[in-house]
């Protein structure tokens, strides 16, 4: 699904990441941990594009195709979804507007139809009762006013209905109560496939109850310097970071 | 690579041209240029008017030539040459007895070329068409149907010969001749415009609308439109404009006066896209315009505007509160880019008890443009009870434009609530790059974040104008995305 090799990225003169390899395969489940300033957001960023960040060596290959030099919007429209950890708001702009006409701008850059209302309609109602989101809130402005939770809740509704390839879940547990996070975490579990792959970026282990990951990697100073089973995390959690910062 | 930065927003927002920038050859006739006692006569006379109407414009003449052009606004421009300008200009293919069938082809053609096709606009839409293309009206349309209701809507120069007696008494009721130095001059030298009066208790059935051009090289055009709706009678009247593309600034001065008796209502639709010049901020229309009503017992008169055009604006539609329990609204959307200035805004005076008034202004700035809202809300000493809401949000893009605000507060009395919001905000990349990472390319985004910031505003037009906004705040704002 995404291979990464050797990805080194810097942001105005600093190198943030600093030879990056990360593989990751469909119906797969990663973590991505490590302490405040290792590159974890800059690495979700990087993968959807963001141009703040320049790309100095490495590339990155989705379904085998190197999306390095793609707009976030090309990457968006083949398969990548990044849940970010600040959702931006748009005033004035309802959930529902925003996302058909997210759905139709893909729609239209691959060559299809609009989706017609009817089917959107449908679509909408199926990913909201999934998710448990009242319909109310969909007619609200983007993010504006949104509790931190509620923020979080709209982002996964926003994965459901675009169905990508990749999702990248930066910090989605920040800033959640416990039953928030349950909430946040069984959304995503019920939108797990054999088709896709989830990349879920952490600080802490708590959210990996919820969402069980296959492998989980540690990034220090950008470089992945651990990878194992879900059992790193617990580890992690016991003995902190300064264990993996004193042995690097 | 289409990436995004702010830089590169500004070079998009920079390079889109006029779309409406064409110029359509009809051999007219137009006086020579110049303003005088005598030119003002030779108008009054050219279009045949009664005699009290020619005295009333050399009234106007005389006290414009006492006053000096304004100067507080905050727009700067090389004043126009008013000895530089033709006073009258009327294309000559025109026949009003004739059928549009019969109207000069290439106008037609104009009209479509700007997406205004008389028969489509007539059965699709329901709207009654009065266009005036440099200063003659050339189709009046669905007039029967309104005068089976007693609904009198036609050329201003008609209702003077047709309708004296309410010209005469309510033309100036509401922006005297003296009121300001582009009424006065409006006043002697109006060339033609839009007369509508819809009689006690009748609610207008279609939406009445004025397509308004600039066309003659050199020729300034002063629009006069009078709209009276007579006790407990409803009226909904649109006005959208387009002007093609100019090297040598071209004026425009119009009035407006609406007349609201007791228990009426009035929702004045403006749709303005003049061409604001080119992106070096060479030509582009002045639009120094007074618009006023008055509302009595229990009225309500409702200002919408979408102004993109114009290189300089200076217009604040307002409302006079006379009548106990009226209600005055005011919604704007102010679009300016590359050195466009705009100064709008508007008047709440409340004289009457228990009188409303609403204001939310979007203002939205590109390019190396300036776009000021000044508003005054004036509560009078009998006015009890009065409550003012205002809400004045601004929208930057790029570092080189200016957004400011002038509200103006007056009270006096002690139970007057008035209530003052205000923002600033900057389209963020931050806001664009969720966009693109959502599928929504940099050009799209922008019309979604400049759409849900006006839509408070765009809910306020008619269904039909409305979209054609839509589409105008998008041309004005977008590039074409290289």
């Amino acid at each position: 699904m995404l291979s990464i090799k050797n990805l080194h990225a810097r942001v105005e003169d600093k190198d943030i990441l600093r030879g990056i390899n990360l593989e990751v395969r469909a119906g797969e489940v990663h973590a991505i941990m490590g302490p405040n300033g290792s590159g974890k957001s800059t690495l979700s960023a990087v993968i959807a594009g963001k141009e703040d960040y320049e790309v100095t060596d490495g590339a990155i290959y989705l379904e085998g195709e190197d999306i390095g030099e793609l707009a976030p919007e090309e990457r968006a429209h083949k398969g990548v979804f990044l849940s970010f950890q600040y959702p931006v708001e748009i005033p004035g702009v309802s959930v529902t507007n925003f996302m058909k006409t997210a759905i139709n701008e893909s729609r239209k850059a691959t060559g299809r139809e609009e989706m017609p209302a009817n089917e959107m309609l449908k679509l909408i109602r199926e990913k909201s009762e999934l998710l448990e989101i009242d319909r109310k809130f969909l007619s609200r402005s983007l993010n504006e006013g949104f509790s931190g939770g509620e923020k979080k809740r709209n982002e996964i509704f926003q994965m459901a209905m675009l169905e990508p390839k990749l999702a990248i879940l930066d910090e989605t547990d920040s800033g959640l109560d416990i039953d928030a996070l349950r909430i946040v975490a069984n959304g995503v579990n019920k939108l797990r496939s054999e088709d896709n792959a989830v990349i879920v970026i952490t600080h802490y282990q708590r959210l990996l109850d919820y969402i069980v990951p296959d492998f989980v990697h540690v990034l220090y100073n950008g470089k992945i310097v651990k990878s194992g089973g879900k059992e790193l995390a617990y580890e992690l959690e016991e003995k902190g970071y300064d264990w993996i910062k004193a042995e690097n | 690579m289409s990436k995004y930065t702010e830089e590169e927003l500004k070079i998009q927002l920079e390079t889109k041209e006029y779309e409406y920038g064409f110029y359509t050859d009809i051999e007219s006739e137009t006086f020579p240029i110049g303003l005088s006692e005598d030119v003002v006569r030779a108008l009054s006379l050219k279009k045949g008017e009664p005699e009290w109407m020619t005295q009333w414009r050399l009234e106007a003449y005389r006290a414009w030539v006492e006053m000096t052009e304004p100067d507080w606004a905050n727009v700067h421009y090389e004043k126009p040459d008013f000895q530089a300008i033709s006073y009258y200009s009327a294309p000559k293919a025109v026949d009003p007895s004739k059928t549009l069938d019969d109207v000069d082809p290439e106008l037609l053609a104009m009209y479509k070329k700007l997406g205004i096709s008389i028969d489509e606009q007539k059965m699709m839409n329901n709207v009654a068409m009065d266009i005036v293309v440099d200063s003659v009206s050339v189709a009046t349309t669905f007039k029967k149907t309104l005068a089976e209701k007693g609904i009198i809507f036609c050329p201003i120069s008609e209702a003077i010969i047709e309708h004296p007696e309410l010209v005469q008494k309510y033309l100036g009721s509401v922006v005297p001749q003296k009121d300001n130095y582009y009424a006065a001059l409006n006043s002697a030298v109006f060339s033609d415009g839009s007369f509508c009066y819809i009689p006690k208790g009748v609610r207008c059935p279609m939406e009445l609308s004025t397509y308004f051009r600039i066309n003659q090289a050199g020729t300034g055009q002063f629009e006069r439109t009078l709209v009276i709706a007579d006790a407990g009678s409803y009226v909904s009247y649109l006005e959208g404009c387009t002007a093609p593309s100019r090297d040598e600034n071209q004026l425009h001065a119009a009035v407006v006066e609406l007349i609201a008796m007791d228990d009426a209502e009035i929702k004045y639709s403006t749709v303005q896209n003049w061409y604001p010049g080119n992106k070096e901020g060479r030509g582009g229309v002045y639009n120094f315009v007074t618009k006023r009503g008055i509302c009595e017992k229990n009225a309500k008169i409702s200002w919408t505007q979408v102004e993109t055009g114009s290189a300089v604006t200076w217009k604040y539609p307002s409302c006079i509160l006379k009548g106990d329990n009226s209600v005055g609204e005011f919604y704007s959307i102010a679009v300016t880019n590359n050195y466009q200035q705009a100064d709008t805004g508007t008047k709440m005076i409340h004289l009457g008890k228990n009188t409303k008034s609403t204001i939310i202004s979007k203002g939205i700035s590109a390019g190396k443009s300036q776009n000021s809202y000044r508003g005054l809300v004036q509560i009078g000493a009998r006015a009890d009870n009065a409550r003012n809401f205002s809400q004045c949000d601004s929208l930057l893009m790029g570092n080189n434009c200016g957004a400011h605000t002038f509200p103006y507060i007056e009270s006096k009395n002690t139970s007057a609530k008035i209530e003052h919001e205000a923002t600033t905000s900057k389209i963020g990349e931050d806001q664009v790059f969720y966009c693109n990472q959502r599928g929504i390319p940099t050009e799209k985004a922008i019309a979604l974040i400049v759409n849900g910031f006006s839509k408070d505003v765009l809910n306020k037009l008619p269904m039909e104008f409305a979209v054609e906004a839509q589409k105008l705040l998008e041309i004005s704002l977008e590039g074409s995305v290289g």
